[in-house]
């Protein structure tokens, strides 16, 4: 009996003293990689992504190989969880020194004091400024790459119903747009001839739409001070843009709520114009070649305009040894390894000397206009640290009108909300 | 509810409780048994003590801090120091018309599904609990949902349930072309209906093997007596099977109305709160807050009135199925 009396005690124990170390353990760990050994975590939300992955670690391999005073260690996760996974990290006072951060975080994040002002060897100045993430005035981040939104067409499609492919020197007007629509709607070959995506979720809301109301004229916020969107978000233009948007769908040229995959249904011939990424570019021309074409999105009003900003990289407050951190980031920031990251991702390289030693960014090559859409068009989501806030806001508008919600009273309450949510922070100032 | 006494069979004699020990005896024995009760308390302690830590780890205090936060203006990511603010962010909420459309869905939603689902799983434990044929494979497949991740589950509904999806398509060939069914996850009016359908037809087959452990437990005895009787079929569901059932129809309903109130799962992968707020919940508003948001003192506040409804909701129900005698 007492022999098994000590016995249950002594494991309760030992599984008490072990719950402890779990439940404390989540603290050391992380950190004990950047520490100490010359050694340098780096986060990235490319676990799921193997080419994108895998051309990191191929410029960490070449850094790491290149100087023996510090090792860089890449750490992968899945996108999914990746903001979760650094906001938990930082919230534990362990974040990497180098971390991947989505374009329009950045604020968010520089503002949290997560992240250093970038310290670089590198001349920023040629890069695409959508790659470059600056907040308060410093950059904070810079990106490989990045992406831009397009309409792309089959040119026979558009020659059966008599409509002129819009190019960079004229895209289409808005009445242009409406009349191509309704040629194309006669054709009777599909349902919707257009798609815009709406079954997307999340991000791509503001990332896809904001800028359609960019063009109108509206904005997310008003970008004088980020301290409210009174008048922007829900002034004339904006209510004119809902208006338009909703009757895309009203007048039978979209869907409400598109198919998951809006590529895989142009390509299918589900829609004749779609607006989607760069990034879809490639699919489509090895499947339609050279009737694919690549248009700017709609001039309605104020110019095209696409969303600016991808993945881009920050060095990390906390960071015991910043200059080696910049350092690794200068080295990755070489041409050939800019090429490398867009080739492996099919995006658009950041820099001038990096597309030239891709044939199909550098001048003349089939996906160069993507970078000049980027380098015109290009819109930066604001640079506020409110920006989470207002693309959750933003998002859930654009669904409530699609389906049929009052576009002013909902533009109203978004700008409620984001206006008191500005307040609440106390404008987010430094 | 008017119960019939039944016949009831003697119990076998449970173990004779021992006898209060007389004073002269017991004190000497206490004294003599003290030490080793000590120890199995002790021990009991032990054992309980890994279980209690973590439960006071991973649900307690998180619990306490999130009641707290509530009254603050803590956020996920911010560098301003937290501040308490009283009961601002509860005023907020109850100001914002997006919560009460919350509390209307859910409360729209555990209508339906409580009585339709713990109904549900009821009639499908009756039939398979019988001695049959196969009767093993139905089991299986009447489970099998609940085995299924809910993600996984709405993901494929998802598809079923799209304007050209199966569901479409079967009621436009039944019906000859007749029927062209509805977008239903994107038409506000169609969206919680599906929603509901898809959370019944996943959960019942959990809540029928509650029942099924329940009807094994009514003593065979008592239908032999029913039928010598001469009852009928329904007779016996009447007077033997649901008194029989008693303690656990309280179980099914607690368990079921607790986790229609928690409805999220469906909702995040399906339509996210939309369209038009027709299908959000309390759940889902506080992560989305708390998260999307980052507004975590604000999902606090949402999740404490949640804690405060599911508290009043399941003391209601337990009172109205509380033991009358």
């Amino acid at each position: 009996m007492n022999k098994k009396f000590t016995k249950i005690l002594a494991t309760s124990i030992a599984a008490a003293a072990l719950t402890a170390t779990l439940a404390g353990c989540g603290k050391g760990s992380a950190s004990s990689s950047t520490e100490g050994s010359g050694e340098i975590a780096l986060w990235t939300h490319n676990a799921g992504n193997p080419d994108e992955l895998a051309a990191v670690q191929t410029i960490v391999d070449s850094y790491n190989g290149s100087q023996d005073k510090v090792k860089i260690k890449v750490q992968a996760f899945p996108q999914d969880s990746y903001n979760d996974s650094v906001v938990s990290a930082a919230a534990a006072g362990n974040l990497p020194c180098i971390v991947d951060i989505d374009g329009p975080n950045v604020p968010n994040w520089a503002w949290a004091g997560y992240l250093k002002p970038l310290e670089l060897d590198t001349d920023l100045s040629g890069y695409l400024p959508s790659t470059v993430a600056q907040w308060d005035g410093k950059p904070y981040a810079v990106g490989y790459y990045d992406v831009a939104l397009a309409m792309m067409a089959r040119a026979s499609d558009l020659k059966a119903a008599g409509v002129r492919v819009a190019t960079i020197e004229q895209p289409w007007t808005k009445e242009e747009f409406q009349d191509a629509l309704t040629k194309l709607k006669a054709l009777g070959k599909w349902e919707h001839p257009l798609d815009l995506g709406t079954a997307g979720t999340g991000e791509w809301l503001p990332y896809a739409y904001s800028p359609l109301l960019q063009s109108f004229g509206g904005d997310l916020v008003n970008r004088d001070g980020f301290q409210s969107a009174e008048g922007v978000l829900n002034g004339d233009k904006a209510v004119e843009w809902a208006d338009w948007f909703r009757g895309l769908a009203d007048q039978g040229f979209m869907a409400k709520k598109s198919g998951k995959d809006s590529t895989q249904d142009f390509l299918n011939n589900k829609s004749a114009v779609v607006y989607t990424g760069s990034w879809a570019v490639d699919k489509a021309r090895a499947a339609i070649g050279d009737d694919l074409v690549v248009m700017p999105p709609v001039d309605l009003g104020e110019g095209p305009k696409i969303g600016g900003a991808s993945w881009q990289w920050g060095v990390t407050s906390g960071c015991s040894d910043a200059e080696a951190a910049m350092d690794y980031l200068s080295y990755s920031l070489k041409p050939e390894n800019i090429a490398a990251v867009a080739k492996a991702t099919g995006t658009i390289p950041a820099s001038e000397e990096a597309a030239a030693q891709i044939p199909e960014f550098a001048e003349g090559g089939t996906n160069r206009i993507f970078m000049d859409f980027s380098r015109k068009y290009a819109v930066m989501r604001p640079e506020t640290p409110a920006y989470p806030f207002i693309a959750t806001e933003y998002g859930k508008a654009v669904q409530d009108i699609l389906n049929g919600a009052n576009p002013k009273s909902t533009l109203d309450n978004a700008v409620k909300a984001i206006d008191a949510n500005i307040k609440s922070n106390g404008g987010y100032k430094n | 509810m008017a119960t019939v006494p039944l016949p009831t069979r003697p119990r076998p004699a449970a173990p004779e409780p021992a006898l209060p020990p007389s004073d002269a005896k017991s004190k000497a024995r206490r004294a003599h048994r003290r030490p080793g009760f000590r120890r199995e308390q002790l021990s009991g302690w032990g054992m309980i003590a890994p279980a209690a830590l973590l439960l006071l780890a991973f649900i307690f205090i998180p619990a306490i801090l999130g009641f707290g936060l509530a009254f603050t203006n803590a956020r996920l990511i911010s560098p301003r120091p937290v501040e308490f603010v009283g009961v601002e962010n509860f005023a907020r909420l109850f100001s914002d018309p997006t919560f009460y459309r919350a509390l209307l869905n859910v409360a729209y939603f555990t209508v339906i599904v409580v009585p339709v689902q713990s109904g549900l799983a009821l009639v499908m434990a009756l039939l398979i609990n019988k001695k049959f044929r196969g009767v093993n494979f139905f089991r299986t497949v009447y489970f099998l949902p609940v085995v299924t991740s809910m993600v996984v589950v709405s993901l494929l509904w998802l598809f079923m349930y799209r304007k050209d999806g199966l569901i479409n398509e079967i009621l436009s060939a039944v019906s000859f072309g007749l029927i062209d069914g509805p977008d239903w996850l994107g038409d506000p009016n169609t969206a919680m209906p599906a929603i509901i359908i898809l959370s019944i037809w996943q959960a019942a087959g959990f809540h029928m093997i509650i029942w099924l452990a329940g009807l094994q437990g009514i003593s065979g005895e008592l239908y032999e007596a029913s039928q010598l009787d001469g009852t009928s079929r329904w007779q016996q569901f009447r007077y033997v099977t649901w008194p029989g059932l008693f303690h656990t129809r309280s179980l099914v309903l607690v368990t079921i109305t607790i986790q229609a109130l928690g409805l999220f799962d469906q909702i995040s992968v399906m339509t996210q709160g939309g369209p038009m707020d027709s299908t959000t919940t309390i759940i889902y508003e506080a992560v989305q807050s708390g998260y999307r948001q980052q507004e975590t003192s604000y999902a606090s506040a949402i999740s404490l009135v949640f804690f405060v409804l599911v508290l009043i909701v399941s003391a209601v129900q337990r009172y109205l199925t509380r033991e009358k005698d």
